[in-house]
């Protein structure tokens, strides 16, 4: 591996477990200033163990190996640390928070994560705004309590919202493309790409389906199989998937193919 | 309670438990006896009938037994004999602040009390100890004739009024603590609303306790006339003290024919204070009782905000929310009694128990017989954040006319990991998600709140969840 300074997100030799129960296998990942990656697998490889511990949740146990942003080991830092330094995750089903405004809690969000100067005035409503414009949220949104009673769309487009205002360093958005329509998977690719595209900004999109990466054009995509990253590639890694599945792709694997 | 007054002399988390040098002009020595209630009478100079009730009532408070429910325990760790039953520590009351002892006038000010009056309120009365220490009303208010008094005053000014009134809502013989009350009784508010005048903007009761094993028993009487409403905000705070004190307060309302009461409670007491009050409103045709009640602090709280519907049409609103931290036990809940047809009521109580606290629900919905097509319906929530914490409900329902409608929806919940570290992704510590969860937990009661109170609530609230997180 080349120039560690270079990567956004590094993950060495990751292994994590879960009371005992080895969930991540050893996962080598780096995405490098500006680049999308994506990480595709079938229900339960291990795509959100990856993302919540990137997050830092505290029910996982790392056994072995390390996580770094920006050339910095997150190893000892809470959730809310990593995220002032820069790290997002867009979750696969986020919570509900009764009774906690959405429009105060974003304003929050901002001035803990970006701090307080990003969060006064008009500064931070002109941005709100915009970004609810382009994600087509209304502005009666933002009296509603946090995912309470969302629809399931309405939790992503919310989640990508967020994405927007709070501008990480590492985006990683966790199955935000299920459960929505073309248009609103459009919608958050677009709100993704405003993120990272043309910026030293980096993105981690874990997904079912290659769809959402027609709009994003992700630099990389692997393969997750079983708690491991079986397959690496281009973009076409994405589409041979689709269109000859998960069996198909670990029988050439077992037949000695190397997607690395 | 601005700003500036939580940074200073906090004590412990509570921010409110700072206390003064006593310097009081009358102080009873500790205890009580048929003595001391015709002293009380006598210094307040009040007419025969007052100190006849007096008397009745201390005799009822001595042979009633303590109640068998709440917290029988801790109840009997009361000793009456330890308690100051009277103690004055101004003369007169002031109606400008200037006239207010200096010391005292500084505890309000810390308190933030003088700052809210001027933004927001129509009028003002503070109780220090057993008196009323400052007074004022609106001018255009007092033209419109609503009278906004002291108890005291208003025995004295509207004698006819308060004889008629007094112990209508809530006799003597209600309980042992209402006994107490109309035994010894000083302080409080009285108010009238004339028919029809609408008072816009609250009028604003704060209570507060320096002395050490201080009994504070205020009472207040609200009556509304005809198409009146007015909006009535009490908050009460008092020093920590090693020792108990005790408040035990009677607040009767009355709703005459369309009138609005909203009552508005922040009880804030520190951890040494039992507070076990009565307060009940009655409510005419098409009248509409609102009980606000949020308690915060006290050592044992035992308060059931009740509304009995007795005209047509009439409606009650309860919205009560408990937060018990560590030794501490809130029993709180409410009552309404559907004596009228086409009455209705809503009762909502939320409860969060911490670090071992205890928060209950008591409730009681009663239909009478000869009230036909009444709704009711009663919302219990309690939230517990950790393993050692406490919460239970005891809703009764006495259901005896069949065109009734009442819903029951009780839930008990935690705070969920998963809700924690989703806060967290966005950058908020631990103690700050906690807050945000407890703040979302008590929101449909702090949106009822003036935003002044809201605000201190939250705050108040965000302060309690930082002493837990190791
Ligand atoms: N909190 C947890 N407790 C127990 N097992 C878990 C937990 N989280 C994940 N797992 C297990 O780890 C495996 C990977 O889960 P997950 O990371 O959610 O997969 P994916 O997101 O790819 O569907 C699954 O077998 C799942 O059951
Ligand atoms: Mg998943």
């Amino acid at each position: 591996m080349s120039n560690d300074d270079e990567a956004i997100l590094e993950v060495k030799g990751l292994k994590v477990g879960i009371e005992d129960t080895p969930i991540l296998k050893g996962i080598d990942l780096r995405i490098p200033k500006g680049e999308i990656h994506a990480i595709m697998g079938r229900n339960g490889s291990g795509k959100t163990t990856t993302a919540n511990v990137i997050m830092g949740h505290p029910a996982y146990d790392i056994e072995e190996g390390e996580i770094l942003l920006d050339g910095e080991n997150l190893q000892e830092m809470e959730p809310w640390e990593r995220s002032r330094q820069g790290v997002f995750l867009s979750f696969q089903y986020p919570q509900s928070i009764p009774g906690l405004q959405v429009g105060n809690f974003l304003r929050k969000s901002v001035s803990s994560v970006r701090g307080e100067e990003a969060a006064r005035g008009s500064d931070f409503r002109v941005k709100l705004n915009q970004a609810m414009e382009e994600l087509d949220i209304p502005k009666s949104f933002l009296s509603r309590y946090v995912n309470d009673g969302f629809s399931g769309g309405e939790k992503k487009r919310f989640e990508i919202l967020q994405l927007m205002l709070l501008q990480p360093r590492l985006a990683v958005l966790d199955e935000t493309d299920s459960g929505l329509d073309i248009d609103g998977i459009r919608t958050v690719a677009k709100g993704i790409n405003s993120v990272v595209k043309g910026t030293e900004n980096g993105a981690l999109i874990i997904t079912h389906y290659s769809r959402i990466l027609e709009h994003v054009n992700p630099d990389r995509v692997h393969v997750m199989i079983g708690g491991k990253i079986v397959a690496s590639g281009g973009p076409s890694l994405a589409i041979l998937l689709e269109d000859n599945g998960y069996d198909w792709l670990e029988e050439q694997i077992a037949k000695g193919a190397d997607f690395q | 309670m601005s700003e500036g007054s939580e940074a200073r002399d906090a004590v412990g988390d509570y921010k409110a438990g700072w206390h003064d040098p006593e310097n009081s002009t009358i102080r009873f020595d500790f205890g009580l006896s048929e003595k001391v209630v015709r002293d009380i009478s006598q210094i307040k100079n009040e007419p025969e009938w007052m100190t006849e009730i007096r008397v009745k009532a201390y005799r009822h408070f001595v042979e009633r037994p303590m109640p068998t429910w709440g917290n029988t325990e801790e109840l009997m760790e009361i000793d009456f004999d330890k308690v100051c039953y009277f103690l004055k520590s101004s003369e007169g009351i002031g109606s400008s602040w200037d006239d207010v002892p200096e010391d005292i006038r500084n505890t309000f000010d810390r308190l933030g009390i003088p700052e809210a009056e001027q933004k927001w309120l129509s009028g003002v009365t503070t109780q220090y100890e057993s008196e009323t220490v400052y007074h004022s009303i609106r001018e255009d208010l007092e033209k419109q004739g609503v009278i906004f008094l002291d108890m005291d005053s208003g025995l004295r000014e509207h004698e006819d009024i308060v004889k008629k009134y007094f112990g209508s809502v809530i006799p003597y013989s209600d309980n042992k603590f209402s006994a107490l009350n109309t035994a010894v009784w000083s302080g409080g508010s009285f108010i009238y609303v004339p028919k029809g005048v609408h008072v816009e903007m609250p009028v604003q009761a704060y209570f507060r306790i320096n002395a050490k094993n201080m009994g504070q028993f205020e009472r207040t009487l609200i009556i509304a006339d005809e198409g009146s409403s007015i909006h009535y905000v009490e908050g009460c705070t008092a020093p920590t003290y090693s020792t108990d004190s005790l408040h035990s307060a009677v607040v009767e309302l009355l709703a005459l024919p369309g009138a609005h009461i909203r009552y508005t409670t922040v009880q804030n007491w520190s951890n040494n204070v039992y507070n076990l009050v009565t307060k009940r409103g009655v409510a005419h045709e098409n009248a509409k009782i609102e009980w606000v009640d949020g308690n915060i602090g006290s050592k044992l709280t035992m308060k059931y905000p009740a509304v009995i519907l007795k005209g047509e049409g009439s409606h009650a609103e309860v919205i009560s929310v408990a937060y018990a931290g560590s030794g501490q036990h809130q029993d709180a809940g409410a009552k309404v009694h559907h004596m009228a047809s086409n009455t209705t009521s809503n009762i909502l109580s939320k409860s969060i128990s911490k670090d071992g606290g205890r928060g209950s629900y008591r409730g009681m919905a009663k239909v009478m017989p000869k009230a036909e097509n009444c709704r009711m319906n009663i919302v219990c929530d309690a939230l517990i954040l950790d393993e050692e914490s406490r919460t239970d409900t005891y809703p009764t329902m006495e259901i005896a006319n069949s065109t009734a409608h009442c819903e029951h929806e009780a839930s008990v919940s935690k705070v969920g990991d998963e809700q924690l570290f989703y806060l967290m992704s966005r950058g908020h510590t631990e103690a700050e998600a906690l807050g945000m969860i407890v703040n979302g937990f008590f929101e449909p009661f702090t949106r009822e709140l003036p935003m002044e109170y809201a605000v201190e609530l939250n705050k108040l609230m965000s302060l309690e969840m930082e002493g837990s997180i190791g």
